[in-house]
């Protein structure tokens, strides 16, 4: 504050050179400007996917944190998002499961199209107990399935939350797995039976 | 020559790797709390800084830069990296800054370019078509000259300046970049970046909104990567992490690129620079 009044000062003294010298922030549309022209199409990676949606660009300009009622109007609008499936069954194959855990390919630029995607959940969380490597970003979920049974509504929680975390929590840092079709509804299910299988390595 | 030396350099890497890797997952099997692993992977970084390749890189980069090369046959040796034609010594350490012949704020490899071409007459578009090397490759020009002009920084503390108007904005837009949320996976850098402590696997994240993490990673970067057995850039690095972001792909040294190093850049200021480093 003081250092700009200074600023304004001396320029007022000497008028030369000082619009040069003055500070004003970029605006929004001007640091757009200069980030969407600062990348290119490569692969299956588009410059549109700059184009911000509603909630990303809400939980960017708060740091994570909107206001309650905006929250809670996202969190909403996630939910409705959810397709559960299609024929009832909510398991599939654990050990399908853990190799969808494990892989981390999918929507990059060096990736091929169609290619089949991998959750990387391991990224994140602790699954099972023979895994070390895995990341701290999201809670462990080893013995997911053992603490919390899987009755309907768990089963429809869990469902819903690989689906579209933002459902649960507007700005999560947990991709829509199955919103932005990152993975299909069979390999939710096997993710789904990595969780709450009760034979599965994460539940032993 | 140094292609050659590279590799032999590289091969008790290669074991000291291995041998870690056993380490580690002979502490995984037993170890219960994050610490023991943790201490391993520390012990692991410890282990490689025995030798860096990137010292071959060092000298070849230096005589890259005292070469006269170019259509107009001159070296770089009269290139200002912002203290001055011709001063090298801790100029890396102050970049990003604003530069007034090119009206721009500029990082060290748009710098780099921009002296490639003003001073030695090389055409922009053929010297930035393929700035980074494939794993195992020999390292670029620019890799290699980049690793001569970061080891003169060693030591020094990283001060990227924040008083022309343009150095401001480039901070501002750089950090409105690292907030923002994009793509089919919602990330930002601030995802991995914002948190303390976090990890993806056993890969820790600096936390760019603390002084210390963002100290320690930017003095760090440039890097020779063992896993890929090359001399890794900050440009380099940026362009990775979009590529895991699922963004599209940054263009090399682009207004946005500099502006996102210059964030992290002024981030980390009071950090001493301590690169060429070696990682995993």
């Amino acid at each position: 504050m003081n250092k700009a009044l200074a600023a304004a000062g001396a320029c007022a003294v000497a008028l030369a050179g000082c619009a040069s010298m003055m500070y004003t922030p970029p605006t929004k549309e001007e640091t757009l400007a200069v980030i969407k022209s600062s990348f290119k199409d490569r692969g299956i990676a588009k410059v549109d996917r700059l184009n911000q949606t509603e909630l990303q660009l809400v939980c960017t300009e708060t740091h994570n944190n909107p206001p309650k009622e905006v929250r809670e109007r996202l969190e909403k609008a996630a939910l409705a998002t959810v397709k559960y499936p299609s024929d009832g069954k909510w398991l599939g194959d654990y050990k399908q499961g853990e190799r969808v855990a494990q892989t981390g390919v999918g929507l990059q630029w060096n990736d091929k199209p169609g290619a089949p995607a991998g959750g990387n959940c391991y990224a994140c969380h602790q699954l099972s107990k023979a895994e070390i490597s895995f990341g701290n970003i999201g809670p462990s979920l080893y013995n997911y399935g053992k603490k919390r049974g899987n009755d309907k509504q768990t089963l429809r929680y869990t469902w819903a939350k690989i689906w579209n975390a933002h459902a649960f929590n507007a700005c999560s840092s947990m991709p829509r797995f199955g919103d932005a079709g990152i993975l299909t509804e069979a390999q939710i299910k096997d993710v789904m039976a990595l969780l709450l299988d009760p034979a599965s390595p994460v539940n032993q | 020559m140094s292609t050659k030396l590279a590799v032999t350099h590289r091969r008790p890497l290669t074991m000291a790797l291995a041998a870690a890797g056993l380490a580690l997952a002979a502490a995984g099997a037993g170890a219960q709390s994050d610490d023991k692993t943790l201490r391993e992977i520390e012990r692991y970084r410890e282990m490689l800084q025995d030798g860096n390749p990137a010292e071959l890189l060092v000298m070849r980069g230096e005589e890259l830069w005292k070469t006269k090369r170019g259509p107009k046959n001159a070296s770089l040796e009269q290139c200002d990296l912002g203290l001055g034609p011709g001063v090298v010594k801790g100029a890396y350490a102050q970049l990003p800054r604003y530069f007034a012949d090119a009206d721009q704020v500029m990082d060290f490899e748009a710098r780099l370019v921009h002296c490639m071409v003003t001073l030695q007459g090389f055409d922009r578009a053929a010297v930035t078509k393929s700035p980074f090397s494939g794993a195992g490759q020999r390292a670029t020009d620019i890799e290699a000259i980049t690793a001569y002009v970061v080891e003169q920084s060693r030591g020094m503390p990283i001060a990227v300046p924040q008083n022309h108007p343009k150095e401001k904005a480039s901070f501002e837009r750089g950090k409105y970049l690292f907030y923002m949320r994009a793509g089919p996976y919602d990330f930002a850098c601030a995802t991995c970046h914002g948190v303390d402590g976090q990890r993806i696997r056993l890969q820790d994240l600096p936390n760019f909104e603390k002084p210390e993490p963002a100290q320690r990673a930017f003095a760090t970067w440039p890097a020779y990567r063992v896993s890929q057995g090359a001399l890794r850039t900050m440009q380099w690095r940026v362009n990775d992490c979009f590529r895991q972001q699922r963004w599209p792909e940054p263009i090399f040294i682009s207004q946005g690129t500099i502006d996102l190093i210059t964030f992290l850049g002024v981030k980390a200021n009071g950090g001493k620079m301590a690169s060429p480093s070696i990682k995993r």
